[in-house]
């Protein structure tokens, strides 16, 4: 197997990990060796479907709008589970990284002087979200992409699977990547590592996000004995298109859109009287399931499945075409629908994890409740800082990747100029033969079970019984079917036993990944007594902030996952009743 | 707007048998192997092929990821012309056979599946990034540029590539001459030439003006035809040709350096 010495490994091209590789190879004046891995082609990471736009006062004072202000409104979006000094970190370099990014080439839309343009977004009191039409992760990842092409001290590894994490003696080492082209497995040793790996909403089969997004660096984290934080918490996007749950922005609704039931009534009034369709994610999505409830939704005849309508008729067609003209592009492709003309089927669809790995504010990993491990860094979906606590506000979280991005990039490069190798060439290669084993061993077996029936489930159980609302007896049946997943994925069969671009046994490691994920998200879930953000509890319909004010730690134990809590950090905003 | 495919009354599932012409890695040929399925109305190419993976043959290799027409990873070809699989929707191509092969204006590693290497490098020569005199300024976070309608829509269109290579897939060009640097990079030149940020348009018009840069182009206009994204790089690299034209002849324009 061969060994590849680096400064820094980063894992991951989202943009996150393009932001850290930037960063790292800037701060260290082009004076770092840096490999940035990625499953995918570098440029085609999940980030690239961002949508609406990424938050941030360009222009405090303008407009009524202050930093103060959107760090409010964030943290009470989160339900008051953000750390509220991640938040204050947050609200401050977001400017930053947007000017930033309009240096690099980012084509931002812009007023008629020439400035940068705002729209409005859901929970943020006044608009401060900066977009490029509705493709503004699109136009970040290449913007990002483009500028790294022009470092060549930056290697990127297109459709390299990381397999595994070294982590000896409490340092990152470095870890175990199968080039998914040719089968074949290397090992990366770093001085310092990044993960940058995004979320894991696909355990969930209706989904907005990539076939990509199965939370593989979190997973990996997880089983090198780093804690995760808040997993329960995973958002629902109210409008996603049904049936392929492609993400319609909240744009749509920022821009003016409506979301109308069966009666064609707009029905937010009764949920959201003041913020109406632009009232935060986790509010907007209660109301319709509430309305599918109470039956007041359509059900859509080709597939049976039920839905509301977003209407964007009355904004017409010079609007969409300006604004929003990958949503046009999305419904006629897709449903053939034409939004100046007809009204969408949308409904919830799980969309971002607020969940991650454990992290400080600084993006370093942590063990326990506390420790970091040297060496490593988090940044973007993979890492929970917490800065969304248990509810995100749309267009914070692009800038949360490039934030965090550029904060671990020169953090890594900053120790990898100061530091050694954590393990020997030798120690690097023995823990490499021994995990690449397990991907041979999979290779070489023979099962009986098809891993795609086992991911079937797996997202059935997610979307029935983890959904916008949820209750105790229905966690209790899903941890029973992932368990018994769990044991099934035990005899699971790749059955291409091909080395070249050997994409059952890809999907067969990712499901691995998804279903560690499952558990603990159905665990963490099962253990938060109260509703708060997109945690709605049946049993449990109100915020507890004597008991439950605190974020759930978890990290893995002999017999599944162990649970702790840590205190959230509050430092100028005390928890107050949450209404729109 | 409404396509007539996507119309209630086509409410029915359809059989359709799938054909795929897939890349033998080892015996370095296409073989079929042809595959039935049921489609309704919101039923793309790439749905059905990952379909048949997950059911019928889990060794047929895709690549794909979004699915939904922006990450550029699964343009093969379709009934005999480059799409993106994502954005096809079955029942539009009104055959009961679609026939799907890897493009071939790529290398083929395996099945549908082709080797990006070269696309990516080819794009990486034109420097596709913005330059500055003083590249310092491309770190700054503290001033933002104004930039007027009318800059931006100079390179605005050039910017929607999502790298998928169709439309190097569909240049006659590249088909015979690989080191023909091909229609994609040409238009990331255009795209960054024209942004009114950018300081590097001598830089790039002096990698280009080779025979087998932009001289290579022989204005097939395949590439225009076949991109999903509406990225005109036939109209691009013509106005490269002028670009480079008039600074020979008349002198560079003022204004842009």
């Amino acid at each position: 197997m061969e060994t590849a010495d680096y400064d820094i490994v980063i894992v991951g091209s989202g943009l996150a990990g393009m932001r850290a590789a930037l960063q790292a190879a800037n701060f260290s004046n082009r004076k770092l060796r840096i490999a940035m891995i990625s499953k995918l082609h570098a440029m085609r990471s999940h980030s690239v479907s961002a949508e609406g736009g990424i938050s941030g006062v360009l222009s405090p004072g303008e407009g009524g709008d202050s930093i103060e202000l959107h760090a409010m409104d964030t943290i009470k979006g989160s339900d008051y589970l953000a750390d509220q000094d991640a938040v204050e970190f947050l609200v401050n370099e977001a400017p930053k990284e947007i000017r930033l990014l309009d240096n690099m080439g980012v084509p931002w839309n812009r007023r008629e002087d020439g400035r940068i343009v705002l729209r409005a977004f859901g929970g943020m009191s006044i608009p401060r979200t900066v977009f490029a039409g509705d493709k503004t992760g699109f136009f970040m990842l290449s913007t990002l992409y483009d500028a790294l092409l022009e470092y060549q001290d930056v290697e990127i590894f297109n459709e390299y699977l990381v397999i595994s994490l070294n982590i000896t003696r409490g340092t990152f080492g470095g870890l175990l990547a199968m080039n998914i082209s040719t089968g074949e497995m290397k090992l990366f040793r770093g001085k310092a590592g990044v993960i940058a790996t995004g979320g894991y909403a696909r355990i969930y089969g209706f989904t907005t996000t990539a076939f990509s997004s199965t939370g593989d660096g979190i997973a990996m984290a997880y089983r090198a004995g780093v804690s995760l934080k808040d997993m329960e918490f995973v958002q629902f996007h109210p409008t996603a298109l049904v049936p392929s749950g492609i993400l319609i922005t909240e744009a749509a609704r920022g821009e003016g859109g409506y979301l109308l039931n069966s009666e064609g009534k707009r029905f937010m009034e009764n949920y959201a009287k003041s913020k109406m369709e632009l009232a935060p994610r986790d509010i907007v999505s209660r109301a319709i399931v509430t309305e599918l409830d109470q039956g007041r939704g359509v059900v859509q005849e080709t597939t049976g499945i039920e839905h509301v309508f977003l209407d964007l008729r009355h904004l017409g067609e010079s609007v969409i075409d300006e604004r929003l003209p990958m949503i046009k592009e999305i419904t006629i492709k897709m449903n053939g629908i034409d939004p100046s003309k007809e009204m969408i089927p949308v409904r919830p669809a799980a969309h971002f994890t607020m969940g991650g790995i454990h992290v400080d504010i600084h993006g370093r990993a942590l063990i326990n409740d506390y420790d970091p491990v040297t060496g490593l860094w988090v940044a973007g979906e993979a890492g929970c800082v917490s800065v969304h606590g248990a509810n995100r506000l749309g267009s914070n979280s692009l800038s949360q990747c490039v934030i965090w991005g550029r904060v671990v990039g020169e953090a890594a490069a900053e120790h990898a100029l100061g530091n050694g190798y954590g393990v020997t060439n030798e120690e690097m290669e023995k823990w490499g033969a021994l995990e690449a084993s397990r991907v041979n061993n999979l290779m070489d077996r023979t099962g009986t079970e098809n891993p795609y029936l086992i991911r079937k489930e797996m997202q059935q159980t997610l979307d029935k019984y983890v959904y916008v609302y949820r209750e105790t007896d229905g966690f209790k049946n899903a941890k029973k079917v992932i368990n018994d997943l769990k044991r099934r994925y035990a005899n699971v069969y790749v059955q291409d036993k091909s080395k070249e671009y050997n994409t059952n046994l890809r999907d067969t490691l990712e499901l691995g990944n998804m279903l560690e994920l499952a558990d603990v998200v159905i665990e963490c879930a099962l253990a938060r007594k109260e509703s708060r953000g997109a945690h709605a509890m049946k049993e449990y319909p109100k915020r507890d902030d004597v008991n439950w004010l605190k974020h759930t730690i978890v990290r893995m134990g002999s017999d599944g996952p162990v649970l702790s809590y840590i205190p959230v950090t509050i430092t100028k905003w005390q928890p107050m009743e949450r209404k729109y | 707007m409404r396509c007539s495919y996507m119309e209630k009354k086509n409410q029915e599932n359809r059989n359709v048998t799938i054909r795929v012409k897939r890349f033998d890695a080892k015996e370095r040929l296409l073989k079929s192997s042809s595959f039935k399925v049921s489609a309704n109305r919101f039923s793309t190419v790439l749905g059905e092929l990952i379909g048949i993976k997950e059911a019928q043959d889990p060794s047929l290799s895709i690549r794909y990821s979004c699915r939904m027409g922006i990450c550029g990873s699964c343009g093969m070809v379709i009934n005999g012309k480059p799409r993106l699989a994502c954005e096809t929707n079955v029942f539009s191509l009104d055959t009961d056979e679609v026939i799907v092969e890897p493009m071939r204006g790529h290398p083929v590693l395996k099945d549908l599946v082709c080797d990006f290497g070269e696309f990516f490098d080819n794009h990486r020569k034109v420097m596709p990034w913005l330059i500055r005199n003083n590249m310092k300024e491309k770190f700054r976070n503290d001033v933002e540029h104004t930039q007027t309608r009318r800059q931006l829509d100079r390179f605005l269109p050039f910017s929607y590539c999502i790298k998928c290579g169709l439309c190097v897939d569909a240049c006659p060009v590249v088909n015979t001459n690989s080191a023909f640097v091909g229609p994609q990079a040409l238009a990331a030149v255009r795209r960054y030439n024209e942004d009114s940020r950018d300081q590097g348009i001598k830089q790039r018009l002096a990698a280009i003006d080779v025979k087998d840069g932009v001289w290579g182009c022989e204005y097939a206009g395949a590439c225009s035809a076949v991109c999903p994204k509406g990225v005109d790089p036939a109209l691009a690299i013509q106005l490269l040709k002028m670009d480079i034209m008039k600074r020979k002849f008349i002198g560079s324009n003022k204004s842009k350096e």
